[in-house]
């Protein structure tokens, strides 16, 4: 890694107190992601990426017990006092929700929203936020930006509601985007938009992202380095091309196998990872997928494996039993 | 461009026409009846009335005449003045004693539902105590002590009324905060203080002014229920509840002097529950998830 790191996230642990007991939501996460660049978060439901996100930008829910370092250009966010926290949130950090239907304020008008971000952190006067208020919605695409400040969020359709909760992420030039399933709630038509609207963004104002995802096609062709989820834990880690060529965990190959095929013949079985993830209230002693994995056998329901460097340092995965490379699907 | 222009604005319209067609012409009736008995209440110095306190005992009771349209009290006072100057009184307690109660109860509830915790319970739990205690026996000990006058009675009412809007208040924050705009806000740097005024605030204020409404009836009537039995506002001012509280006494042998005030404050009522309930539907949360 020759680029200079933008945040790194050390021995993150989050645990939720819940009524059936203990809940570790994320479980010793080790995350960097340089200047500039894109990483994915991949993993099903329930995994921790939304906590993970969560715990990056210190919004947990109040009862969660955080520990570990979240590093952010030189300072530990875990550490820092409300006040600069508040300062360096939406200013430096910025995020994207899953659902923008909820994501924007009903009752306040496009305009406001986004103009009183802008006046928060950048001490503009009302005229120049307008302004950069409706070049803002102009540059993620969305049509009649002068117009569009007087309407109210139920004027938009979704995909037009993402743009805006995406031009109000952008509006004070973030060093690091978390777009947490950015295109979850949308029509598969708008999905692509969205996300090379985000790409095409992320290159021009040279930020950092997470694209948090379910979904190891959207990571595919946008992001530099990807990281699989499970149960809490980064279960595989490597630079996007080398993941798709030669993946050793099983988890990631079945993630995989389980997006449809456009050239499959119809009514092909597609191969759904059967079963559930763990209950995370009830921790199981090896490992979290061995339940589900076709590969597990012996040492695997005994010890939890511990993330180890594959044929190149920036490549790790956690698996007794690694699918011998060459063994990527073609995707 | 345009074509999509064009659609926004038609759909805005179209639903603009919807929502007063379905208010209804009992809707309309009461906001005449309100804005008449307003009116009244507001101009009863301009009307040509006579004075609702010069008694003419030679015409105790009289019927409607040209010069008493309603005829006269048992004390030979014009009715219906009586009843257009009680208008202001109830009015005033019926308007201002829920201003009180929204503006305290709506910051408690909302600072409740957003801050939760130990703050929470403190105000929850001081309410429940509030709530607890009988409020005619409050309203009985406050006159008593403090004396009758119309602004000690719009407090004990207005106090009386911040337990039902805090949990107005508090209910409709508790599903607010979870939604992911106030969770975006904090991610975008947003004070506390900013989360509560303009996240919250706007998205309350339609349930808190829907319930309002009610609150005005109610207070009304409980003004009424306090006037009658002699601890509203102190004679020779008339209220409504005061005067169907003296026309008891003539009730066998004309029933109109406490009928008269009765039909008026149901009237009033019944046009704050109508106008209420008209709005509390349009503001209904179901539809507010648009």
């Amino acid at each position: 890694m020759t680029e200079t790191t933008l945040l790194s996230v050390e021995d993150v642990a989050v645990d939720l107190p819940t009524p059936r007991g203990n809940l570790r939501a994320v479980d010793h996460v080790d995350l960097t992601i340089g200047v500039g660049r894109t990483l994915g978060i991949v993993g099903e439901s329930g995994c921790g990426k939304t906590m993970l996100s969560r715990a990056i930008l210190q919004l947990l829910p109040k009862k969660a017990k955080l520990s570990g370092r979240v590093m952010f250009d030189g300072q530990d966010l875990a550490q820092l006092d409300p006040e600069r926290l508040r300062k360096l949130r939406g200013r430096s950090l910025a995020v994207v929700f899953q659902d923008p239907m909820t994501s924007l304020n009903p009752v306040l008008t496009i305009g406001t929203q986004l103009i009183e971000t802008l006046q928060e952190h950048l001490e503009l006067d009302s005229h120049a936020a307008k302004q950069r208020s409706a070049e803002l919605l102009a540059a993620v695409g969305i049509p009649a930006p002068e117009q569009r400040l007087a309407q109210y969020p139920h004027h938009l359709s979704g995909g037009m509601r993402q743009r805006v909760a995406i031009a109000i992420a952008l509006s004070c030039e973030p060093k690091l985007l978390i777009a947490d399933e950015p295109t979850t709630a949308l029509d598969v038509t708008i999905q692509a938009q969205i996300l090379d609207l985000l790409a095409r963004e992320q290159r021009r104002r040279h930020m950092a992202m997470i694209l948090i995802t379910h979904d190891l096609g959207v990571v595919a062709g946008r992001t530099d380095e990807v990281a699989v989820m499970y149960a809490g834990r980064v279960v595989e880690r490597a630079p996007t091309a080398v993941l798709f060529k030669k993946m050793h965990m099983p988890y990631t190959e079945a993630l995989l196998a389980a997006i449809p095929k456009i050239h499959a013949a119809p009514h092909t079985y597609l191969p759904a990872i059967s079963g559930r993830p763990p209950d995370p209230t009830r921790p199981i002693q090896g490992c979290s997928f061995s339940p589900r994995c076709g590969y597990a056998a012996g040492l695997c329901f005994g010890a939890k494996p511990v993330l180890t460097v594959a044929e190149s340092l920036d490549h790790q995965f956690a698996c007794f039993h690694p699918i011998p490379a060459p063994a990527g699907v073609d995707a | 461009m345009a074509t999509l222009e064009l659609s926004i604005d038609e759909d805005v319209a179209v639903s603009a026409v919807a929502r007063t067609r379905r208010l209804g012409p009992l809707f309309w009736m009461a906001i005449v009846w309100m804005i008449v008995v307003f009116a009244a209440a507001a101009l009863a110095d301009l009307l040509p009335l006579p004075s609702p306190t010069d008694m003419d005992m030679l015409a105790r009771r009289a019927p409607a005449s040209a010069l008493h349209w309603l005829g006269t009290d048992g004390l030979g006072r014009d009715e219906l003045a009586r009843l257009v100057y009680g208008a202001r009184i109830s009015l005033t307690v019926g308007l201002c004693a829920p201003v009180i109660g929204v503006t305290i109860g709506g910051a408690l509830g909302i600072l409740a539902g957003y801050f939760r915790g130990r703050l929470e319970s403190l105000i929850v739990g001081s309410m429940d105590v509030l709530l607890a205690f009988p409020p005619l026996i409050l309203a009985l000990a406050v006159t008593a002590y403090l004396g009758q006058s119309l602004l000690n009675l719009t407090c004990i009412l207005g106090v009386l009324g911040v337990p039902a809007f805090m949990r107005v208040a508090r209910a409709a924050t508790l599903t607010l905060a979870r939604r992911e705009f106030v969770i975006a806000a904090q991610a975008l740097g947003a004070t506390h203080a900013r989360i509560l005024l303009r996240e919250l605030l706007p998205n309350v204020f339609l349930p808190l002014l829907a319930f309002f409404l009610l609150g005005v009836a109610v207070t009304i009537v409980v003004e009424g229920a306090l006037s009658f039995l002699g601890l509203g506002v102190p004679p020779p001012i008339s209220s409504w509840g005061s005067m169907i509280g003296e026309g008891r006494e003539s009730l066998e042998i004309a029933p109109r002097l406490a009928f008269l005030p009765a039909i008026t404050m149901f009237l009033t009522v019944l046009s704050f529950n109508l106008v209420g309930d008209a709005l509390k539907a349009l503001t209904d949360p179901r539809q507010s998830a648009l």
